[in-house]
């Protein structure tokens, strides 16, 4: 009975007050104790509180959060994650505050974060957007950090604790010691000690404290460690000479592993290089190495199978995740038809003479530049990366690979081993090698060399068209798509050794390899000059590759 | 045979008539040579600019003309092929005797045309932030100098950010370079450290970011606070930031500030992994003005696309327009040597507000804004400078041009003058 009364009194005092905030918080801090649903009080001050986020100025909203943060719990997280996204807004004409979400043919759908009430097609011109600064940005992700170790999952409290390293501040303390009390899960709980054994080292007095809390640390990649003890060697000018040596030998083992994370990091992003490499190269291989016809319009092969994805995505638009399974298959038809209606129209008046088709092909590659230009547009599409593309994939703390590089190293590597086991062990492998190695004996024997010509045209450029695909996730979907990777792709085959798959597939991670470990020394531009270099020296050395054809096939 | 004879005399007696009109408005017209890429790479930037010279002159033919003649564009295509543009500077004032030529983007094509038009006497409004280091009597600067964009970003991101190290990242071509050498001289001379500073240049259209980027996060995870500052041109930027999604750098960590990534290299594209990143210009499309407001509903009338976005260059172009018209009437003529006299000192609005000055070294007082990139493809202006910047034609900060100003008024009138030697080099800088 009595405390109604006196929630009733609070309840009168903070309505007639409700312009001075600040003595809000004092009672509504009392109130935000409750563990049930938000009491009256607490929701009519943060209404307040809303309503100020959308008057104040970026400067001052940090002080409206810390205020947000202040009275609310883990209910509030929606609202801070929509802040973060941009997905906050406000009704002009009530000052009400709105999470937006797009909807399916770009509706507005409005949730209000104080009732859940849904408010359905709402008018773009009657809401406007709460502004978010980099500085808020940060803030609220702290702010989020502070509330997620208590209640949030076991992915997130070990993030809270991960972003707390960098600011070890009095009140985060407070927060981990508070946290390392209820903390259950062991990685987590070995966060929360790595952090606090860091703020014994950084900031305590006693040497003995320091020198336990030191082999915590050891050993440890999280940045923030290494920056420590960096400290700790560089500065600690009155510490004592134990301290000191223990922070050096602890840094020396970190950086002795950084290094050779370092070292694995550039490995894999050579051999990303190299799979792109042999993903462009790997269709010319076919045209070029086992045909001999030099198709300068390889490279638009690529951009056809690019711009296919485009074109896939803009057939459907609300399954970016699955586009690229339906791109694949699409882009490899596609590629492969245009290769075929080339063989036929223009190649097959060609053959062996090799320089006439170079000429023919070229102009090819014009006018295919030229049409995706009047078609399309000269300027460069967007292609969406698939959800399941972004982001990367962490090891730990040094060293991490991103998604999309990982998936097309295997999809290249897939690519190569599905066109391996086309040439070796189907009846349509066995003709290309065939008419390949001797046409007029192959004439002979009754395999209609013509069309096995088109097929091996339109297999090379089906390839390359499904390496479009894996490229229009790296680099930008433009008319000059090919332009760029057809040097690359003679370069590799003409290094491998034409005629030989495997040589393409060695020499397109050699040369990716290669040029990521130069990159570092001389910079990016003189890397491609150097390997460029080593090419033309290289194929003086061995005119063949670095897998010639030998016996009969050779000629 | 009758009728044929008729139809001869009548084929006669149009081209006669056509020929006298002809004749009679090239006396009556102002003509302004519109010399800007419609094809090639830089084709997709520069086009934009076309239609806002075209723009600005249908607006002024609105108003009666100038002098009481009416405007008259010739639109030249230099193809984006350098050695093209002193070409059709050279067609473009002996052949179609301009008065006025606006036109170039890149810093390579300025320089082409450069030769021709000093020797032509022609006049030239080149509306692109560059480098600097370079005054000519006949060019008027509306667009940038490093002073005016890089310089005040960089203290943006020192003072209010509290950035203490540098990565300073770029295409390989004569912008990034020379802006990127007066930056390090800038920040060294602030006190920061030579291990502070990481200088990175790449190719043209740069695809595989993947090793940059990581030295960048390695740069950046010492506990000091790191930021690039990105004079990375063109779509390269695409992948760029891309890749600096994917491994984790996010804005609040290590922002990027680009000096060539505007309203119009965003539009099209997913901004998604962009958002927060720092762009520095003297306009953007959000600030609210009402001559801003007026300008956006212009532009998309006149494109006929109600998305079309507006830039800095384009604003640039306006300002440039605007004191041409101007000085023309100040100088009651078109004759170049009049109007070069009658700018210094011309004032125009600016689309963000407040007027642009031209000073007597043929660049522009303006405004620097520095925005954040909104996943609306538009920028937040988070700061600007109090007032007017101007414009530096030889940088302070380079030792081989700090003591050469830029006046061309007279006593001095010299675009490189030496303040110590008191004399007029007539020298580049490089």
């Amino acid at each position: 009975m009595r405390q109604e009364q006196i929630l009733q009194w609070l309840l009168a005092v903070i309505l007639s007050l409700l312009a001075f905030l600040v003595s809000i918080n004092v009672y509504a801090d009392e109130v935000a104790e409750t563990p049930s649903a938000p009491s009256a009080v607490q929701k009519t001050s943060l209404e307040a509180l809303l309503t100020e986020l959308t008057k104040v100025s970026l400067s001052k909203a940090p002080e409206v959060l810390d205020k947000i943060e202040d009275i609310s719990g883990k209910e509030i997280l929606p609202l801070f994650d929509a802040m973060l996204g941009g997905d906050l807004y406000y009704q002009l004409d009530s000052q009400r505050v709105l999470i937006v979400t797009k909807m399916a043919k770009g509706s507005l759908r409005g949730s209000d974060p104080l009732s859940g009430e849904w408010l359905d097609s709402l008018d773009k011109k009657t809401i406007k957007k709460i502004r978010v600064n980099n500085s808020l940005r940060s803030h609220l992700r702290e702010a989020m950090a502070r509330i997620n170790l208590k209640t949030g999952t076991v992915e997130e409290r070990r993030t809270a604790v991960l972003s707390m390293l960098d600011d070890l501040s009095p009140h985060n303390i407070v927060l981990l010691k508070d946290a390392r009390q209820s903390e259950k899960n062991a990685d987590v709980l070995k966060m929360i000690e790595l952090a606090l054994a860091m703020d014994v080292v950084g900031h305590s007095a006693n040497s003995a404290e320091r020198l336990l809390a030191m082999e915590t640390l050891s050993g440890r990649l999280e940045p923030p460690v290494r920056n420590l003890l960096k400290g700790v060697v560089d500065n600690d000018a009155e510490g004592d000479r134990k301290v000191r040596a223990t922070a050096a030998k602890a840094l020396g083992t970190i950086n002795e592993k950084r290094e050779f994370y370092g070292f694995v990091e550039q490995l894999f992003f050579g051999l990303s290089l190299g799979s792109v490499l042999l993903l462009a190269a790997i269709g010319l291989a076919i045209t070029f190495g086992v045909m001999g016809v030099i198709n300068m319009a390889h490279g638009e092969m690529i951009m056809l199978g690019a711009y296919t994805t485009y074109v896939v995505q803009l057939l459907m638009p609300n399954l970016i995740d699955y586009s690229l399974w339906v791109a694949i298959p699409a882009a490899f038809l596609v590629s492969g038809a245009v290769g075929v209606l080339i063989e036929r129209t223009v190649i097959r008046h060609l053959h062996g003479r090799p320089l006439e088709s170079l000429l023919a092909t070229f102009g090819i590659s014009l006018i295919l530049q030229q049409a995706v230009r009047t078609i399309f547009s000269p300027l460069n599409r967007q292609v969406s990366t698939p959800e399941w593309m972004s982001g990367s994939l962490e090891i730990n703390p040094v060293f991490s690979i991103t998604y999309n590089r990982l998936y097309i190293l295997l999809f290249a590597l897939l690519v190569f081993f599905v066109l391996q086991l086309i040439l070796k062990k189907t009846s349509l492998g066995l003709n290309v090698r065939a008419v390949s190695q001797n046409r007029d004996m192959a004439k002979c024997m009754g395999i209609r060399t013509e069309w096995v010509d088109a097929m091996t045209f339109g297999l090379g450029s089906g390839i390359a068209g499904v390496a479009g695909v894996a490229l229009s996730q790296l680099t930008n979907v433009g008319p000059n798509l090919g332009q760029s990777y057809i040097i690359d792709s003679f370069m590799v085959v003409v290094f491998g050794g034409v005629g030989n798959l495997l040589g393409t597939l060695v020499g397109g991670f050699t040369l990716g390899i290669a040029n990521k470990f130069l990159e570092p020394v001389t910079g990016a531009v003189l890397a491609n000059v150097v390997v460029l270099v080593f090419i033309i020296l290289f194929i003086q050395k061995r005119p063949k590759g670095l897998f010639p054809q030998k016996g009969r096939a050779a000629e | 045979m009758m009728n044929m004879k008729k139809l001869i005399v009548g084929i006669a007696l149009s081209v006669g008539v056509s020929t006298l009109t002809a004749t009679a408005l090239a006396a009556d017209t102002i003509k302004v040579g519109v010399l800007h890429s419609l094809s090639g790479t830089m084709a997709i930037s520069e086009t934009t600019l076309k239609d806002t010279v075209l723009m600005m002159i249908e607006e002024q033919n609105k108003k009666g003309g100038l002098l009481g003649k009416q405007l008259e564009a010739v639109v030249v295509d230099p193809a984006s092929n350098w050695p093209l543009f002193a070409e059709k500077t050279s067609e473009l004032l002996t052949q179609d005797k301009v008065d006025v030529i606006f036109g170039c983007w890149t810093s390579v094509s300025r320089k082409s045309v450069l030769p021709v038009i000093e020797k032509e006497n022609g006049l030239l409004f080149y509306p692109v932030q560059y480098e600097g280091e370079e005054s000519s009597k006949n060019v008027f600067y509306t667009g940038a100098a490093p002073n005016q964009q890089a310089i005040p970003a960089v203290d943006y991101l020192m003072n209010d950010l509290g950035v203490k190290r540098w990565v300073l990242a770029g295409t390989d071509y004569v912008y990034p370079r020379t802006t990127n050498k007066i930056l390090e001289a800038y920040l060294k001379a602030k006190g920061v450290a030579a291990e502070d500073i990481m200088i990175n240049y790449t190719p043209f259209g740069h695809s595989d970011w993947q090793s940059i980027v990581s030295e960048v996060k390695k740069f950046g995870s010492t506990g000091k606070k790191a930021a690039v500052v990105s004079t990375i041109n063109g779509d390269a930027n695409v992948p760029f930031y891309k890749e600096l999604a994917n491994q984790g750098i996010s804005a609040e960590d290590t922002p990027v500030v680009a000096f060539s990534v505007g309203e119009e290299e965003l539009s099209g594209i997913d901004t998604a992994p962009l958002v927060g990143h720092l762009a520095a210009w003297n306009y953007f499309q959000s600030v609210e003005s009402d001559a801003n407001e007026a300008f956006i509903a212009q532009w998309k009338a006149f494109t006929k696309n109600p998305k079309r976005v507006t830039n800095d260059p384009m604003e640039a172009t306006y300002i440039g327009f605007n004191m041409w018209s101007k000085a023309v009437e100040k100088a009651g003529t078109t004759d170049v040597d009049a109007v070069e006299q009658a700018m210094i000192g011309i004032t125009a609005p600016n689309l963000t507000g407040g007027m642009a000055v031209m000073n007597k070294n043929h660049h522009l007082s303006k405004p620097v804004l520095i925005g954040e990139i909104q996943d609306d493809g538009q920028f937040e202006v988070v700061w600007e400078t109090d007032g007017l910047v101007p414009g530096d034609a030889w940088s302070d900060f380079l030792p081989g041009s700090k003591d050469i100003i830029s006046d061309w008024t007279a006593p001095i009138k010299c675009g490189n003058y030496n303040t110590l030697t008191k004399s007029c080099s007539g020298q580049n800088y490089e």
